[in-house]
């Protein structure tokens, strides 16, 4: 167990200092900005004292690495700061919409992963069949569209002709859950189809590498029944790739969210760092980015790790 | 019972009789499914539901038969040793490059062929459809058709720029990390890492909100996103050439870098690269139109794809599909080239599995 318990180790470290090193380009890449952050804040019409006035307000008169430093040890505490637009905790402006993120790629999630799995190994099974060039071609379709152009299809058939579902997701602070699950359910979709295309097509390459492989071949040869392959050769050997196409495209689904979310204007973080782009609140984006990179290199991570752990060769050394 | 129905499932069956009375296997197949799809969408959604399987299959043989039409031209057009290669070459392949081309002309001959500039105000905001303006108005008045027109240029062409930017920065730098090796190759590798760790629309945003939507900084950005993929696959294509002995050979010789890379390492290893160059634009051509869509991309009043989606999105409420239309020529393209690059994987792997 010795080895894989170092591998384990290993890749968490670097793990965190990948994530050191993206916290160091979030924040250093605020200060290539020409000028400063208050100038580039107030505009056209600053005067010295207004900047000047601004930046002790900010501490930007502290050097660089020092306020790098206690910016930090704020985020590690979950303290990002003032909005620059609102004057709003950064933290109390995030905290409920990343709430709302999550919320959203886990209703995504749930539907995705089993359907596309299953999909992704029947298809696997069938291949070169007629049924798996369409669904290659299904799928192809479905990963080259923009987001924005299956949720306003959606929009178009669900909402506006047959009025099935609501065409946005604003919440409210009162529903139930049943009625959570209802508004949201256009913009899950969307997410579903992206993901489950991609999902269905990891997963069916990653089931023919395996049974392309010399001892599932020794299997059938000696007369094992098909069913006995799949479940008894091929599928312990199966668990880290399809550990691994999950964890990976969760955190496609924590990313694609951003367009969906402008698109059904639903409460989240992508919204919101949509928002403050635009209006230039550093702050703000520089925590959202923050946060989003990490949630992605954290589910790297649990890819990597749960292949580590799943993989017989490195369970059982010689 | 409709004649419209009765015809339906009598062509359906009929079909797939025929398919299995001639050992047509997967027309068999193909066509016995969609009759069992079709009796449970039949039944869920109504005749409607019927008229819009039809009018999709309709289309796909259109674009069946188109593909095979333009196969047959490429072939008969090119010379000997092409012929021989798009002879082989599946439908769908076809189908992309047919895509590929018709986009080129719309692109290059725009004001040939848009009746209107892609910035005149031609009537009111959102004027419905007549022979003047072939899909109407959007939200200012401009016509609608010469803007999706003008878009092949605008869209597809920054595409193309930044892709090849993006490239051209990731083949060089892979090109010298596998000849030079030691702390360059090191160096960029982290660098690499770094950068990928990053999810790309959330860097492109970042970067953006710094430094401004401008036309230079987007293609800067998004060729600095995405040369990390081409860096690594170059590295290991060129990894794997560098070794070969007439590379040592070149180098007793007394051959410098240069020379290495032009005339021993690249034409060795141009498939791979020509593919990735396909998959990169669908990359980029995607990232562009979402950033476009956000407001953060090609600024107005230049037409584009990704904001015209976004600028008459109202109308959808109103049940008109035609904002969709730029979007649908976005997701078109992408399938296009995946169906090219496909092909060309295929072909350059020598895989048949």
């Amino acid at each position: 167990m010795g080895d894989v318990v170092s591998l384990v180790a290993k890749r968490l470290g670097l793990g965190l200092v990948t994530l050191l090193v993206i916290s160091i380009l979030i924040f250093f890449a605020v200060e290539l900005l020409p000028g400063t952050v208050a100038e580039a804040v107030l505009g056209q019409g600053a005067t010295p004292e207004n900047v000047a006035a601004l930046e002790a307000k900010m501490g930007l008169n502290d050097p660089a690495p020092v306020r790098y430093l206690s910016w930090l040890a704020g985020a590690v505490t979950g303290d990002f700061g003032v909005s620059l637009i609102s004057e709003e905790r950064v933290a109390e402006k995030i905290g409920p919409r990343f709430a709302n993120t999550l919320f959203l790629a886990a209703y995504a999630a749930v539907i995705a992963v089993p359907i596309s799995i299953i999909l992704g190994v029947i298809v696997a099974l069938l291949r070169n069949s007629i049924f798996d060039r369409v669904a290659n071609v299904v799928t192809l379709t479905f990963i080259s569209s923009p987001e924005f152009f299956l949720a306003y299809i959606l929009i178009l058939y669900f909402a506006v002709k047959t009025g099935m579902f609501p065409p946005n997701s604003t919440l409210q602070s009162d529903m139930t859950f049943n009625e959570l699950i209802y508004r949201t359910f256009l913009p899950a979709l969307t997410m579903v189809l992206v993901v489950m295309a991609h999902m269905m097509r990891m997963t069916r390459a990653a089931i023919i590498n395996l049974l392309s492989s010399p001892y599932i071949e020794m299997a059938r040869l000696k007369g094992v029944s098909p069913w006995s392959v799949i479940v008894h050769h091929a599928l312990p050997n199966a668990w880290a790739p399809i550990i691994n196409v999950v964890a990976l495209n969760l955190a496609y689904l924590i990313t694609g969210v951003v367009l969906v979310e402008v698109v059904f204007v639903y409460p989240g973080i992508g919204q919101l760092l949509v928002d403050s782009v635009q209006k230039r609140d550093f702050p703000v984006v520089q925590a959202c980015c923050l946060i989003f990179a990490a949630t992605f290199i954290l589910l790297n991570l649990a890819a990597d790790v749960g292949s580590i752990l799943t993989n017989p060769r490195l369970r059982h050394p010689k | 019972m409709d004649y419209f129905v009765v015809g339906y499932y009598a062509l359906l069956i009929g079909g797939s009789c025929l398919a299995a009375y001639f050992q047509q296997r997967s027309a068999f197949l193909l066509l016995f499914t969609l009759t069992l799809v079709s009796f449970v969408v039949g039944i869920v959604g109504g005749q409607g539901a019927l008229w819009t399987i039809t009018v999709i299959a309709a289309l796909l043989a259109l674009a069946a038969g188109t593909s095979y039409a333009w196969r047959e031209f490429l072939v008969t057009i090119s010379g000997t040793e092409t012929a021989k290669a798009f002879r082989t070459m599946p439908l769908t392949a076809s189908f992309g490059l047919f895509v590929i081309f018709t986009y080129a002309v719309m692109g290059i001959f725009a004001p040939v062929i848009a009746p209107y500039g892609e910035a005149e105000v031609i009537g009111g905001a959102f004027d419905p459809p007549d022979e003047n303006l072939l899909l109407g108005g959007d939200q200012l008045g401009r016509d609608m058709f010469s803007r999706i027109v003008y878009g092949a240029r605008n869209t597809v062409g920054l595409a193309l720029v930044a892709t090849t930017l993006a490239f051209v920065m990731g083949a060089v730098a892979g090109l010298l990390a596998a000849v030079k090796g030691g702390w360059f190759d090191q160096f960029m590798g982290r660098f690499a890492d770094v950068i990928m760790s990053i999810p790309s629309i959330i860097f492109a945003l970042l970067m953006l909100s710094i430094f401004g939507a401008n036309l230079y900084v987007l293609v800067i950005v998004i060729a600095i996103i995405y040369s990390p993929r081409v860096f690594r696959l170059t590295r290991a294509v060129a990894g794997n050439v560098v070794v070969m002995d007439y590379i040592e050979a070149a180098k007793l010789r007394g051959e410098g870098t240069g020379y290495l890379i032009r005339r021993e390492i690249l034409p060795n290893s141009t498939a791979p690269l020509v593919a990735e160059y396909g998959l990169e634009f669908c990359f980029v051509f995607l990232l562009l139109a979402g950033l476009s869509f956000l407001g953060l991309g090609i600024q107005p009043p230049t037409a584009d794809w990704g904001s015209m989606v976004r600028d008459n999105a109202t109308l959808i409420s109103f049940e008109d599909p035609t904002p969709l239309i730029p979007a649908a020529a976005i997701a078109l393209l992408t399938v296009a080239v995946n169906f090219v690059v496909d092909w060309m994987l295929y072909r350059s792997s020598g895989l048949k599995d």
